[in-house]
């Protein structure tokens, strides 16, 4: 209550830190619903689980857009649908002037050559069958780029990209610790030389040593190659550390998306308020007065949302309104949006 | 992982070459923990280290193995041939091979001879007279594995008959024919296995992946097909083999239709793993490379499952070996002069042998016992099939 009092109050136009070029992906109205069926042989769709519903915002060149959110709110299956792994149910995804949602074969194949994922888990992203060298090399086989002795260069070229001995090309996945399986799922991103990879939490599955080692390696292969990430993540302070903006999500939407420096002093949305609240400050006088907004109950089901403001179950300062009326994702502040009728 | 990583990091080329060393000299886990020397060891190694763990497992593999060797050199372990006859001994029984011959190691057999009773049923009588065996004695002809031409045999009673599981109604040496027909009801069952193996994996995996109608028409193809009670549906189909086809050619008759009916099983199954993996994140990835159906159909999905396959495949086929001994001793599989274990079967259909000859039915137990073995080398198959779950 008194936090939403107070950011209203310091409502000051932010300076913008970065420049931001043109956007190479812009998102518009996507959704993904997942249908649910009923029905023995003659099988009827009769709800549909939300996961993505309803998503607007660009990713400009160059830039790490960080996308978080707690368990099950659609983080991932924003990341998969830009990358049309899942194809979306409405809206568009604009990647380098390209509208994807309507491509296939031939053309989607070249298109996604420019976009690659790493995925969290590093021990179910590697076929488990396969040599790394076979692993890296896939998408090159694919593409029928290059003949078998250069793509062995090429692969080579990529373990020493990311920091690991060429002479391991031989081996299986099994012989990796999860960092260094991290490493490999990374040099097969960078295979294809992508210009945009989602990292479906790529940290979140490695031990708190091994992450700082994968997060530098993604910073400087970034700042060295150009990359764009949507950098998909729950880990509020790893996120602040590497992402130019992010955007907060909770059950489908975005609630609220601003830079990051931004968002982390000046959160505006309630449920922004909530999870900043819960990361602890590594400083024992503020740790000590940290006071943590606990939010009651658990996420709805996104297969039956709440009516009004999906958040309207759990907020503190909900009013009639919230209960009425879905919040637009407005522009408060120059580059600052947010979803909240307590707050626009 | 995290005892691991950071070392392995550094030096793992020199922890790798100790893990080999280790494994080397059968002291797995010398100086490693478990965690770390399964880790280490490459998935067929951990399904061996497992499987030969399982004492039943290992007793069916050396059983199975023991039965296709003798299968390959039937011909020469058995004495005579399928045309072998013996007129004056029918219905012979088992004849007991004594090993030692006055304190030295002679194997032979006591000369029968035969008489008839007041009912004019055959008779027979023991003689004093020793007949002593002969090891890789000349015999009569054969085709050893259907190329070499000899005449070797592993033993052979010159001037006399051996017959250790007695002779049949027309004199023919039953320990002969049990391996002889051996070879064709135990590749019977290989061939037809993996009929039904290339049937189930393609059908069960495109089930899997592709979902959707095409997974609901397969599976309640796979539903009709099993419903089908199958003794009258294997009458029904071995009712269309023409009766004038050659030998080989209701050979391959019946195991197309045996395979036919034996491919939803592993369908079933393959379906289940394919819909998991289907969604992991590396076929993800293999999407997202831009991989084919095909590609990742049989790079990815394929190999993922050769487990679950080898060990349908083991389970599979003692039912194939019965089926084609049911349909064989119905009368509906091979017909003599071909010989199977089901038409061994077939020929003793009454309950006068069962009385009177009871080693007629010695096949029936050849049986039973690969069966079994077959059952527990499956078993163990599966138990040691996923080594990465303790």
């Amino acid at each position: 209550m008194t936090n939403v009092a107070k950011s209203e109050k310091v409502m000051t136009a932010p300076a913008k830190k970065k420049d931001y070029g043109d956007p190479i992906v812009s998102v518009r109205g996507l959704k993904k619903h997942f249908p649910i069926k009923s029905g023995l042989i003659f099988q009827r769709e009769t709800a549909a689980v939300k996961a993505v519903d309803g998503l607007d915002f660009d990713i400009f060149r160059g830039e790490t857009l960080g996308l978080v959110g707690e368990s099950g709110c659609g983080k991932s299956t924003t990341g998969r649908t830009i990358l049309q792994l899942h194809r979306a149910t409405s809206g568009t995804v604009n990647f380098e002037g390209t509208e994807l949602t309507t491509l296939k074969g031939n053309s989607l194949r070249e298109m996604r050559r420019k976009m690659q994922i790493i995925f969290q888990d590093p021990y179910a992203s590697l076929n488990p069958r396969m040599s790394i060298s076979r692993i890296i090399s896939e998408p090159l086989v694919v593409h029928g780029i290059g003949s078998e002795r250069d793509r062995q260069k090429r692969v080579e070229e990529l373990l020493e990209r990311v920091g690991l001995n060429p002479f391991f090309a031989n081996r299986y996945p099994h012989e990796f610790s999860g960092g260094q399986r991290q490493r490999i799922g990374v040099a097969r991103a960078l295979a294809l030389e992508p210009s945009f990879i989602v990292c479906d939490e790529p940290i979140s599955a490695l031990d708190v040593s091994i992450q700082a080692q994968v997060v530098n390696l993604l910073q400087d292969l970034q700042r060295d190659m150009g990359l764009t990430y949507l950098f998909i993540a729950h880990d509020l302070s790893m996120v602040r550390h590497i992402c130019d903006r992010v955007a907060v999500m909770y059950l489908g939407k975005i609630v609220e998306m601003a830079e990051s420096e931004e968002l982390y002093t000046n959160p505006l949305h309630p449920y922004t308020q909530a999870l900043l609240s819960a990361v602890p400050v590594p400083d024992p006088d503020v740790e000590e007065n940290r006071q943590r907004i606990i939010l009651k109950g658990d996420l709805p089901s996104p297969a039956n949302p709440p009516v009004g403001c999906n958040f309207n179950t759990r907020c503190p300062v909900a009013i009639d309104v919230c209960f009425d009326w879905d919040p637009e994702l407005i522009e408060v502040l120059p580059g600052h949006w947010v979803a909240c009728h307590r707050v626009t | 992982m995290a005892v691991g990583s950071i070392q392995l990091e550094q030096k793992s080329g020199e922890l790798r070459g100790l893990y080999e060393e280790a494994m080397q000299e059968g002291a797995e886990y010398q100086g490693l923990s478990e965690k770390e020397a399964r880790y280490a060891a490459s998935q067929w190694t951990m399904i061996w280290r497992r499987f030969r763990r399982n004492r039943f497992a290992m007793l069916g593999g050396v059983i199975v193995l023991i039965y296709y060797v003798l299968a390959l050199f039937a011909n020469f372990v058995a004495p005579y041939t399928l045309q072998t006859r013996f007129p004056k001994q029918t219905y012979l029984p088992p004849q007991p091979v004594y090993f030692f011959d006055e304190g030295t190691l002679r194997p032979y057999v006591y000369e029968v001879e035969s008489s008839y009773d007041e009912n004019l049923r055959r008779v027979f009588t023991r003689t004093d007279k020793k007949i002593h065996l002969e090891f890789f004695a000349k015999g009569e002809p054969y085709k050893l594995m259907g190329l070499f031409k000899t005449d070797v045999h592993l033993f052979q009673a010159p001037g006399g008959v051996v017959a250790i599981l007695g002779t049949d109604r027309q004199g023919r040496d039953m320990f002969t024919r049990i391996l002889i027909g051996g070879q064709i009801s135990l590749t019977i069952g290989l061939v037809g296995v993996i009929m039904s193996l290339v049937l189930g994996t393609v059908l069960g995996i495109v089930s899997g992946y592709y979902g959707g109608l095409v997974d609901e028409i397969i599976q309640r193809l796979i539903e009709v097909v099993r419903a089908f009670p199958s003794i009258p549906l294997w009458m029904a189909l071995s009712a269309a083999v023409p009766k004038d086809w050659s030998q080989i050619q209701t050979y391959f008759a019946i195991t197309l239709i045996l395979s036919l009916i034996g491919w939803t099983w592993l369908a079933r199954q393959l379906r289940g793993v394919v819909l998991s993996l289907r969604e992991s994140d590396y076929i993800m990835a293999a999407r997202l490379a831009g991989a084919s159906d095909s590609r990742i159909i049989f790079k990815h999905l394929v190999p993922a499952t050769i487990g679950q396959i080898i060990v349908v495949a083991t389970l599979s086929l003692p039912s194939m070996i019965l089926a084609e001994t049911a349909l064989s001793y119905l009368g509906l599989g091979l017909r003599p002069p071909t010989t199977s274990w089901g038409v061994l079967l077939n020929e003793v259909q009454n309950l006068q042998s069962l009385a009177l000859y009871p080693w007629v039915f010695s096949p029936a137990f050849v049986i039973v016992i690969v069966t079994v073995a077959f059952s527990f080398l499956g078993d163990g198959l599966r138990d040691a099939a996923d080594p990465y779950t303790v």
